[in-house]
């Protein structure tokens, strides 16, 4: 098991409260530029490994930055913090940039990061809660990180504790039965202390989500099983902040997160290749360049 | 032999019996079923801890994944569905949310192996064994009787680790006065051929022993109960000690009790020859679980056949 940097644990908590001390445009701006910092760590580790999932890290980073920076409630020094949020990545291939964002919250060193994929790392090519802090259950196979997270809500109300419980999705992932068993449980059970948030980037591994297994309506789909759905410009920070602190009412969340796969990075937006595709050390170079912007 | 006919049990009482008892002592257990209140004999526990009951549906996968994070949030659920649907159907989860994220969730496969007889091979669950065994990390435990059972699930309760027990409906006498996690029971010594059983072939096999007496061949038998991690010790003492081994399991022989016993056998440098008794990758005909149990060759005097076979084959 991978132990927290206490260095950069302090400046997570010094950025967390300079956030909260800060008006709208600063916030959005210091969310922005941590993001992209993120997305030039994962952009580096993917580079080194020669292998990640870069479209869908790109895509996910607003997402997870604006959880860890802005909303949980956890403690990268006390990971196993018995009431804290709870955060599940069920689209486990993007790895990558959970481990940027941990590491830059103080859960560990980024030193570590330069172990991404090698052998013996912890950081394997899908996140492990038994080697990685702040990873709560081991994903990688799609379909599984909502059902978890369920449980997880199903604890915290038996423990009447106000721990909430966020589960971050791939939209391709939800061709997967099992989250459709998991958000009947959720909707059935009211489970207001869960939130689901849809990467919706519109692009799977092969082609469009809607040319492969139509999703839309998914605000629909989601309101049908008893959930209240909230519809975001996913790379939008202060609109994700907003959603992921709205007051929940007695029905679980499911915030559709609209974004761009690649994001950030010009020749890889929306442009289905990039799922997996490594890029070459003169792209990253060129990258890099746009994301200091 | 006996003459006399035992009574029998339905383990499934016992497992909810004991589950209940446990329940009211701890708060932390929890029960997660798939609709299988009944089933599952949860109608008790549902009763009573009508918050701790989580009836996800019908619907395995979320039902251990559901298990996977109440463990993981430091609750013991005990995840209750039909064995063969259990494993079949939410296998990755098993291996996924359960083992190999260590969450300590305790699978409890009901009315395993031929169990639902005439409900047909969709309704059996011969393979679990094969299937669970190859999943590192996952504690395997099927117990032969109701004493059994209710040690099983108490140990389950406290162990902290990832079991699946196999809790049997079709009905058994009782055998055994202890369990103990990883370790095989010796129920009877005999110096000519070991019988390894677990289960509902245990009795089996104890009436077996008996019968081959009359053969003149001394059988010891081993309750097997924990499948995985297998007590490799006492089968490389039974190979010293007795001249053949025979397995009996309510379960393919494709990678069962069998096959990990087989497993141990052969990596000796003297290996003793075996019979694994069980089923032989088909599926079963229509029938009653206990003529499915004879048409297998999984009657006692089938073992008596097999252990006097190996007996007079070395002689």
């Amino acid at each position: 098991m991978l132990v927290a940097d206490p260095r950069a644990a302090a400046a997570w908590r010094r950025f967390r409260q300079d956030l909260a001390d800060s008006g709208p445009e600063r916030r959005r701006e210091m969310l922005r530029r941590r993001a992209n910092q993120s997305r030039t760590t994962d952009l580096q580790m993917i580079g080194r490994a020669g292998l990640g999932h870069v479209g869908g890290d790109l895509s996910v980073l607003d997402i997870l930055t604006t959880l860890f920076f802005a909303v949980l409630r956890v403690d990268p020094e006390r990971p196993d913090w018995a009431d804290r949020d709870r955060f599940v990545l069920s689209k486990g291939h993007t790895a990558g940039a959970l481990y940027a964002t941990l590491a830059a919250a103080g859960f560990f060193s980024a030193q570590e990061l330069d172990t991404f994929a090698g052998p013996h790392s912890a950081l394997n090519g899908h996140p492990n809660r038994v080697k990685v802090p702040g990873v709560e259950t081991n994903t990688g196979p799609l379909g599984h990180g909502l059902p978890v997270s369920v449980g997880m809500a199903v604890a915290g109300r038996l423990a009447a504790s106000n721990r909430h419980v966020y589960v971050v999705l791939g939209d391709g992932e939800l061709q997967e039965g099992s989250n459709w068993e998991a958000a009947m449980t959720a909707g059935h059970r009211r489970l207001a202390n869960l939130t689901a948030v849809v990467d919706r980037n519109r692009l799977q591994q092969g082609a469009r989500t809607e040319e492969t297994s139509a999703l839309d309506p998914l605000d629909a789909k989601w309101r049908s099983f008893g959930w209240d759905v909230i519809e975001v410009d996913g790379h939008d920070h202060l609109a994700l902040l907003a959603a992921f602190t709205a007051p929940r009412g007695e029905r679980p969340t499911c915030v559709i997160a609209n974004t761009i796969k690649g994001r950030g990075v010009s020749f890889m937006e929306d442009r289905v290749e990039w799922h997996h595709k490594v890029p070459t050390p003169e792209q990253i170079t060129d990258a890099m360049a746009e994301l200091a912007r | 032999m006996s003459t006399m006919v035992a009574e029998t049990f339905d383990c499934r009482v016992a497992f909810a019996e004991e589950l209940l008892a446990l329940a009211r002592a701890d708060e932390r257990i929890v029960a997660v079923c798939n609709d299988s209140v009944g089933s599952s004999n949860l109608v008790a526990f549902a009763k009573e801890f009508p918050d701790r009951l989580i009836n996800v549906g019908i619907a395995e996968q979320d039902m251990v994944g559901v298990g996977a994070g109440l463990a993981l949030s430091g609750y013991v659920p005990f995840v209750c569905g039909a064995a063969p649907f259990l494993t079949g159907r939410a296998l990755e989860q098993i291996k996924a949310d359960v083992a190999y994220s260590q969450s300590p969730v305790v699978l409890c496969g009901m009315s395993p192996g031929m169990a639902y007889g005439e409900l047909g091979p969709t309704h059996h669950s011969i393979e679990d064994l094969s299937w669970l065994r190859a999943i590192a990390g996952l504690g395997i435990v099927v117990p032969a009787d109701p004493a059994e059972t209710r040690a099983a699930v108490r140990w389950a309760a406290s162990a902290a680790t990832p079991v699946f027990l196999r809790i049997g409906r079709f009905k058994v006498p009782a055998v055994t006065d202890s369990f103990s996690f990883g370790t095989a029971t010796l129920l009877r010594d005999g110096s000519d051929v070991t019988v390894v059983a677990a289960g509902t072939m245990v009795s089996r096999a104890l009436a077996a022993a008996d019968e081959a007496l009359a053969d003149g061949v001394s059988v010891r038998v081993l309750n097997m109960s924990t499948i995985a991690p297998l007590d490799e010790d006492v089968i490389r003492r039974a190979m010293r000690e007795t001249r053949g081994i025979v397995t009996a399991e309510e379960a393919t022989t494709t990678g069962g009790l069998g096959a990990a016993v087989a497993a141990v056998v052969v990596a000796e440098r003297a290996p003793v020859p075996m019979r694994m008794l069980g089923v032989h990758r088909e599926f079963a005909p229509t029938g009653s679980t206990a003529f499915l149990l004879e048409h297998f060759g999984l009657a006692a005097s089938d073992i008596r056949a097999a252990v006097v076979d190996l007996a007079r084959a070395d002689a």
